[in-house]
This record gives structure tokens, C-alpha cells and sequence, in this order.
């Protein structure tokens, strides 16, 4: 342990300990922040950075802890409110906001915490959320229900109340996970903004490039376990991402050529009007397609299109050589088209179904016996080839779907779609919310599939992502189709300049 | 403009179709728009509209209460016994005493969601078997006509004559009414209690990390719905002269539905009191104008059914979107 004075940490944590039933979440942790630092929270979904911030600010209660101190004062129980008082402020990772109040009480709400009753003064809320949003130089609708934002405009209503209470410690549970990178790259100047002001920052993130950028200092945490405390300076992804899950992941350029491989799709001139204009583009067996571009570009419109969703206005698909003109999603699959959706939480799954269940949900006729029943031994078959093909790490096929993490909730996703025996897979931001191990998994299954055959497209607005795990890239901007690149002949910067310029 | 019809979809519609039907209503019934049918059309849903405020109140906390309308019931009956036990007591006694019986009940309620993570259906489906078992049980099913006099006494808050001789007026009962429609709104719109309520209902846990007293706030929608229910069951003696056990069993589900109907969510985090008063005043001009216009009661029931569907199928269709530009592309 350091001997430096006390005061000069935002919080010291030291031998803390939660469990939940039979999860050891946190196992005798030891975290410190320094007054004014950018602190980076490092670890793989599930490994207990939730639950630390919840410790620190008495929304779980630890069952054992040596020492926490704020600003220099040890709290033996505290709550939210005390929490807040004291200066320190989260932004959760689900956001924890109140959908169908409006957008100033949402910023302002923690104003109206507390049991002296009180009058509220509606003027005054808006006035205020409306400085604090000003702050953050974004203009927002004060007066309109949170539910009509965009996720990311919630994430900015998060920030601004986070904003509100002149925190001194900032606690930021994966502010990015919904941010385009411009919006994130906007987020990171505010982080810098505080930390220059002396609020001290700590930062969850999966993507490592941010972290690496951020902060100075990185704390990574593995199954609860404090792995190490390191300085950002000459720290690298790899190493990084070794440290979070420890074992090395390999993130090198792998594309390959395949000009004899039959074309699997091709559209010609597709147009949809107010989305996109005039995208042709064909796709190969066994062939990654990468597509990137920045969100609203109009790739996940294209998708849709592709999966029978929307109409296109003008051009036309062949689908393994013959016209494809899909008028539904059903009839799509039926042709052999799967679509992994960028929102998977909400349309991919559901979530209080059972892994079981939600795996075989979209061959169902496949199972139905002459009876007219589901087969439970063909399903249970089936379920089990494929926990088994994709490594789903999962208790038991009978669990709900919510108990798993984002990286095998993608993985079930997966599963779905492929018990259809697809021709054609859409990944669309497959790895949105999934931790740097899990992603590997993930592309390990993608790589395997194209290597038998099936031909894969891949959105992402990462452009490390396309670059490492695709055949080729085509650039997308504002609705066209702008530029095809070779990954082995551009680089990550050159291509991110391309796109963000 | 727009952002008022925005964010009060359902009471502007509401309001609409109210004002379709009042006016329909006058031209084909004639003594629905007079003064006489006005009057007696407020004194009968007082009591109505006093427990749907409370219900609003226990529904924008996510939960539901099906108790009250029995609720009521066990009060009129205790408070009776104990104000002849004190000699007959007083409008204040009453107040105290009902009050206070029905913030009690509405606590037991509380109690047993919030101790032992009960849902509010549940809880308050048993709730209101014991109350009505244990009242039949007690009370034998007998009507109570010995009352203190100031209890039956007709005190009008207004009171007019017309030409031919027919007498129209309020009661005491509508003043106590507009009593708790502006203390419920003083509650839940500019309190910041009542703001956290309806952050409760909204998220209930986002509202706990954000430092919201949960025990508590099951205490005060409940227990609100509870004082409401007191004072409902008191006025309604008020009204009828008597305390009938069984008079109000059954009334629970009728109120359920024109609070719903007046855009409250099943569920939490949203209603308001306009629409509250809305959705009882639609029922109750409907039922108004049905009798009126010679109607078997017995339709009533259906018609108030097909309008609780349709209301509610159609509650996503965003009237807004009329008014919206083409700005909005994802
Ligand atoms: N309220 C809870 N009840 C039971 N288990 C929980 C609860 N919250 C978290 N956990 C478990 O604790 C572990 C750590 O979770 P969390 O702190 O959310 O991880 P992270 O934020 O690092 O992704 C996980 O295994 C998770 O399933
Ligand atoms: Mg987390």
C-alpha cells in the first residue's frame, strides 16, 4: 500500500469482499483513485465492476471490507444519498433513468431524493438541467419524455445528471457502449474537462483503445480477483487484453483471397430513398465482407432490406443466382438469409426465456413431430450440438437467457440463426457489449464458419474489427457505398481517417 | 402546442371523445344537459372519483390495489362501532376516524409487498377476501342504521331552485371530493415525494440506487390509497344513511377501470389526475346517459368493457405523429 496522505485519494478501497448466493462477485479487492485522476476500470464482463461501483456507493452493502475511504474518510455504511452527498456520482451501464419522465427530471432527479417533503420547482429543474446539458454543449428537448430519445441522447441525459451534483468522483460504468465514436470522442474531451478541473474520473470500458487513451492509470480485475494496478504509459492492447482475461488474444490481418468461390449474393443498384442510394455489392462463399461507415450511414438499412424488412425502391438481389426479392423476414429465412441484430437485447432474444428455448425459436417447424408437437429429444439434440460447436459457457439450457453474459447471449444469438442453416449471414455490430474474450470467441466461430462455406457480412463501426477479421471492406457513407479496401493493404489509421474525416 | 399533445396523448383524446358524447348525449336525451342531472351526476361519482385518485396514486408506484372498495366497507363499519362507544363524535372524529382506519389498512397492504416481496396483485387480491370475510363475519351481514345524526345529516354545498320546482344540488360529499382530487395532485405533481413515485414506478431500481426510500414509498402510495378509501367509505354513509357491509364489494373493479382509461399505466411511472378525473367522468356519463336514454344496465357493463379494449389497443397509436415533420430518420 501507498503511504502518501490520505487526502490525496478521491477512494481507497482495500480487502473488499461481495458475494451474491454462491458468486463471489468481488474477492478481497484493493482499488484507490487518486484526487483528479482518470482511472480506468478494466476487467471482462462479469469479473465485478458493476458491483465494486455499487459497493462504493451503498447500493449493495459489502460483507466484508477492510477499509473504505472517501476523500480521505473512512464510511463504514453508507447510502446513495450519502454517497452523493459526499461528492461522489455513477452513470450506470443500464442507465438506471425513469423512461416517462421527462428529460430536466431525469437530469435533475437526484434533487428530489429524500423524505423532507418539499415543493418542486419545475422552472427552476429545467433551468438547471438545461446549464448542465449546455456544459456538455449538447441541446436536448427538456420538456419531452425520456422514451422518445435516442439511446445515445439517454446516455448524454446519464452524463448530465452525473454532471449535476459537483461530483468530485465520477464513476462512468461503460459511458461508450452505445456512442458512435464521435459521440464517444465527445465524451472523452468531458472526461478530460473534469479531470483538468480536479474531479477525479474512473472509467469502465471494454474498448481498450479508449482506455489506453484516457487514462492514466488502469486497475484490472479477472472473476473478482485484482489482477494488477499499471500505468497506461507504454501499456498496449494486447497486453491489456492478456491481462483481463488471461490468455493472449491475437489481433493480426488475416484476409484471403477467394476469386473461384461461387457468388453467394450480389445486389445491383439498391436503393432505398431517405437511406441509402445506388449499393451493389456482391458477396462470396466462405467470404467475410466487412462494412463499415459511421452509425446512420445507412449499413443497418441496407440490412434490412437484404432480410425482407423494407422494401427496396430501385435495383435488385440474386441470391445464389437466382432474383431475390424477399416481401418478408420469413420468407428471407426460408431462403436462406440470417440477420444477428445490432440490438440483440431487445429483438435477438428473449430474455426471460430459456437458452433452450430461445436457441430453437426459429426452427421450430424443423422439431414438430407428425403429431404436431415439439419433439423434446430433437430439441434437446440440438440445443446441445450447438452449446457444444460455439462454447457457450452456460449452467444448465433450462436457465433463462438473462443469466448470461453479453458475449454468450451473442453466442445463443448465433446458434439460432445457424440451426436455420443459412447461406448468408448479416452480423450487424456482433460485438456491442461483448468483452475482449469473448469477442475473440465470437470471431474464432465467425472465421470457422466462412471456412465452411458460408458467406458472412459484417457491420461494424470498429474499424480494428473489420480489419482484423474480414476479407475485404467496403466503406459506407451517408447511404453510398464510397470506397472498397483490401485489409492487407491499408492500416488501421489510414482506413479510421478515411471514415472519421 | 405540440409538445402538450405530446405528452398528454390520452387525456387530450379522452377529453375529445368526452366532449363527443356529452354533446351527443344533450340532443338525444333532453334532460341530461340540465342543471338537476348535472348536479346528481357529480354527487354519484364522488365517492368513485375519491378512490380512483387514491388508486392513481398506487398505480403510478407500479402497483395495484383491488382492497380499497372493501377497504372502505370494514372502515364505515369499525368507525360506526367506535363513535357510538364515544358517544356519537363529530365530522372531525369521523374524519380522524376513517381517515386513520383506512391509512392502516393501506399500510397492511404495504406491509406485506414490501416484506415479503409479495406483488401488489397477489397481496391485495388476499387482502380483500380477509377484509370482506372478516366484516360478513363480524357484521353478520346486517345493515347498520343507528348512526350519529351529524354521520346522515344532508349538508348542501349549493343549492338552487328552478321554475318548476325542482330542486338541484351538491353535497358535502362533492366538496370533500375536490379536497382530494387538489391534495392528490399537491402530492404527486408538486411534491417531491410524489416525483418519487412516479420514479419508482417508472424504475424501480434505478429509484433505489438513486438513494429512493422503497419501504417508504410503498407506505405512501398504499397508505394515500388507504386514506382515500377511508374517506370515500365515510362519505358514501354520508350519501346512503346507512352502513350496508356488502354495499360497495364489486365497486373496486369499475373504478380500476376508468383510472386506466384515463391513461394511468398498469405498471408504473405514469398518469395524472386530469386524466383520472376524465376516465371516472366518462364512465359515469356513460352510465348516466345509457339510463337516461332508457338502456338495460346490463349493457352498461359491456359497453364500459369494449370501451376499456379499445382504449387501450389504441393507447401506442401516437396522436402526435400528425404533427411530427419528416425530420425524424433514424
Ligand atoms: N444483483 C445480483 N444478484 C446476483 N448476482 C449478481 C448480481 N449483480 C451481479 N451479480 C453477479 O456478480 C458478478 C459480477 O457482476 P458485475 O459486477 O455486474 O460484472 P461487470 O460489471 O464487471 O460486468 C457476475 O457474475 C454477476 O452475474
Ligand atoms: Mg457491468
Amino acid at each position: 500500500m501507498t503511504t502518501a496522505p490520505a487526502e490525496r485519494f478521491a477512494l481507497r478501497l482495500h480487502k473488499v469482499s461481495k458475494a451474491f448466493g454462491g458468486v463471489q462477485a468481488l474477492n478481497k479487492i484493493d482499488f484507490e483513485v487518486r484526487a483528479g485522476e482518470v482511472h480506468c476500470l478494466a476487467g471482462e464482463n462479469g469479473c465485478g465492476k458493476s458491483t465494486l461501483i455499487k459497493v462504493v456507493t451503498g447500493v449493495h452493502q459489502p460483507e466484508s471490507a477492510d477499509l473504505i475511504e472517501l476523500f480521505g474518510a473512512r464510511v463504514d455504511r453508507i447510502t446513495p444519498v450519502q454517497a452523493r452527498q459526499r461528492g461522489v456520482s455513477v452513470i450506470w451501464q443500464d442507465l438506471a433513468l425513469f423512461p416517462h419522465m421527462s428529460v430536466a427530471e431525469n437530469i435533475a432527479f437526484d434533487d428530489l431524493v429524500g423524505l423532507r417533503p418539499r415543493s418542486v420547482r419545475y422552472r427552476e429543474m429545467s433551468a438547471r438541467a438545461g446549464e448542465v446539458l449546455e456544459r456538455l454543449g449538447v441541446s436536448l428537448p427538456l420538456t419531452a419524455p425520456l422514451n422518445d430519445l435516442s439511446i445515445a441522447q439517454r446516455q448524454v441525459v446519464a452524463i448530465a445528471r452525473a454532471l449535476m451534483n459537483d461530483a468530485k468522483l465520477i464513476f462512468m460504468d461503460e459511458p461508450t457502449a452505445s456512442l458512435t465514436q464521435s459521440e464517444t470522442d465527445r465524451l472523452l474531451d468531458i472526461v478530460r474537462k473534469l479531470s483538468a478541473d480536479g474531479v477525479a474520473v474512473v472509467f469502465v470500458s471494454h474498448r481498450l483503445a479508449e482506455v489506453l487513451e484516457i487514462a492514466e492509470r488502469v486497475t484490472v480485475v479477472r472473476d473478482g480477483n485484482l489482477v494488477g494496478v499499471y500505468p497506461t504509459e507504454g501499456m498496449t492492447q494486447a497486453r491489456l487484453g492478456e491481462l483481463m482475461t488471461g490468455h493472449l488474444i491475437e489481433n493480426k490481418v488475416d484476409a484471403r483471397d477467394l476469386p473461384d468461390a461461387p457468388v453467394v449474393f450480389e445486389a445491383r443498384g439498391l436503393s432505398r430513398h431517405g437511406e441509402f442510394e445506388d449499393v451493389s455489392l456482391t458477396i462470396r462463399a466462405g467470404e467475410v465482407l466487412g462494412l463499415t461507415g459511421l452509425i446512420g450511414a445507412g449499413r443497418t438499412e441496407l440490412a434490412h432490406v437484404m432480410m425482407g424488412m423494407r422494401r427496396a425502391d430501385a435495383g435488385s438481389m440474386t441470391l445464389e443466382g437466382s432474383a431475390f426479392r424477399p416481401g418478408s423476414i420469413r420468407e428471407a429465412i426460408a431462403k436462406g438469409m440470417a440477420y444477428v441484430s445490432e440490438d440483440r437485447l431487445s429483438l435477438g432474444l428473449l430474455q426471460k426465456q430459456s437458452i433452450a428455448d430461445n436457441t430453437v425459436i426459429s426452427v421450430l417447424r424443423q422439431l414438430t413431430t407428425a403429431s404436431g408437437l415439439i419433439s423434446d429429444r430433437r430439441k434437446a439434440d440440438l440445443v446441445r450440438h450447438w452449446i457444444r460447436e460455439l462454447g457457450v459457457k452456460i449452467g444448465a439450457p433450462e436457465d433463462a437467457i438473462s443469466t448470461l453474459s453479453g458475449g454468450n447471449q451473442q453466442k445463443v444469438v448465433l446458434a439460432k440463426w445457424l440451426a436455420t442453416e443459412p447461406r448468408l449471414l448479416i452480423l450487424d455490430s456482433p460485438t456491442v457489449g461483448v468483452d475482449v474474450g469473448a469477442r475473440a470467441g465470437i470471431f474464432r466461430i465467425v472465421r470457422a464458419l466462412a471456412e465452411q462455406g458460408l458467406a458472412i457480412l459484417l457491420i461494424s463501426d470498429e474499424v480494428t474489427e473489420v480489419m482484423h477479421h474480414s476479407d475485404r471492406i467496403l466503406h459506407m457513407a451517408d447511404g453510398r457505398i464510397v470506397q472498397a479496401y483490401d485489409p492487407r493493404t491499408v492500416s488501421v489509421p489510414q482506413l479510421e481517417e478515411r471514415i472519421y474525416a | 402546442m405540440r409538445d402538450a399533445l405530446r405528452s398528454h396523448t390520452i387525456e387530450v383524446r379522452l377529453a375529445v371523445v368526452l366532449a363527443v358524447l356529452c354533446i351527443a348525449l344533450s340532443l338525444s336525451a333532453p334532460q341530461f344537459a340540465t342543471l338537476p342531472n348535472l348536479t346528481s351526476l357529480l354527487n354519484n361519482s364522488a365517492v368513485n372519483l375519491i378512490w380512483a385518485v387514491g388508486l392513481l396514486v398506487v398505480l403510478i408506484a407500479g402497483g395495484i390495489d383491488i382492497s380499497f372498495a372493501v377497504a372502505s366497507s370494514v372502515v364505515q363499519y369499525v368507525a360506526a362501532q367506535l363513535l357510538m362507544s364515544v358517544g356519537g363524535g363529530n365530522w372531525l372524529l369521523g374524519f380522524l376516524f376513517c381517515g386513520s382506519l383506512g391509512i392502516l389498512l393501506g399500510l397492511l397492504n404495504a406491509w406485506l409487498i414490501h416484506g415479503f416481496r409479495i406483488i401488489s396483485i397477489v397481496v391485495t387480491i388476499a387482502t380483500f377476501n380477509a377484509f370482506f370475510g372478516l366484516l360478513m363475519f363480524f357484521s353478520g351481514g346486517r345493515n347498520i342504521y343507528n348512526l350519529p345524526d351529524w354521520w346522515t345529516a344532508r349538508i348542501f354545498i349549493f343549492e338552487h331552485e328552478n321554475a318548476q320546482g325542482i330542486w338541484s344540488e351538491l353535497t358535502l360529499s362533492v366538496a370533500v371530493m375536490i379536497g382530494c382530487v387538489i391534495a392528490t395532485w399537491a402530492l404527486i405533481r408538486r411534491s417531491n415525494i410524489g416525483r418519487q413515485l412516479y420514479a419508482f414506478g417508472d424504475n424501480p431500481e434505478g429509484a433505489r440506487r438513486a438513494g429512493v426510500n422503497i419501504a417508504v414509498m410503498q407506505g405512501v402510495a398504499f397508505g394515500w390509497m388507504g386514506l382515500m378509501a377511508g374517506i370515500a367509505g365515510l362519505c358514501q354513509v354520508n350519501i346512503v344513511k346507512e352502513v350496508v357491509p356488502n354495499a360497495l364489494y364489486g365497486r373496486e373493479l369499475d373504478v380500476l377501470a376508468a383510472v386506466v382509461l384515463g391513461g394511468a399505466r398498469l405498471g408504473g411511472g405514469k398518469g395524472t389526475i386530469l386524466g383520472c378525473i376524465l376516465g371516472v367522468m366518462f364512465v359515469a356519463v356513460t352510465q348516466n346517459g345509457l339510463n337516461l336514454l332508457g338502456v338495460s344496465p346490463f349493457a352498461f357493463q359491456m359497453i364500459i368493457g369494449a370501451v376499456i379494449l379499445v382504449a387501450i389497443s389504441t393507447a401506442n397509436i401516437d396522436l402526435s405523429q400528425f404533427f411530427r415533420n419528416k425530420e425524424a430518420r433514424s
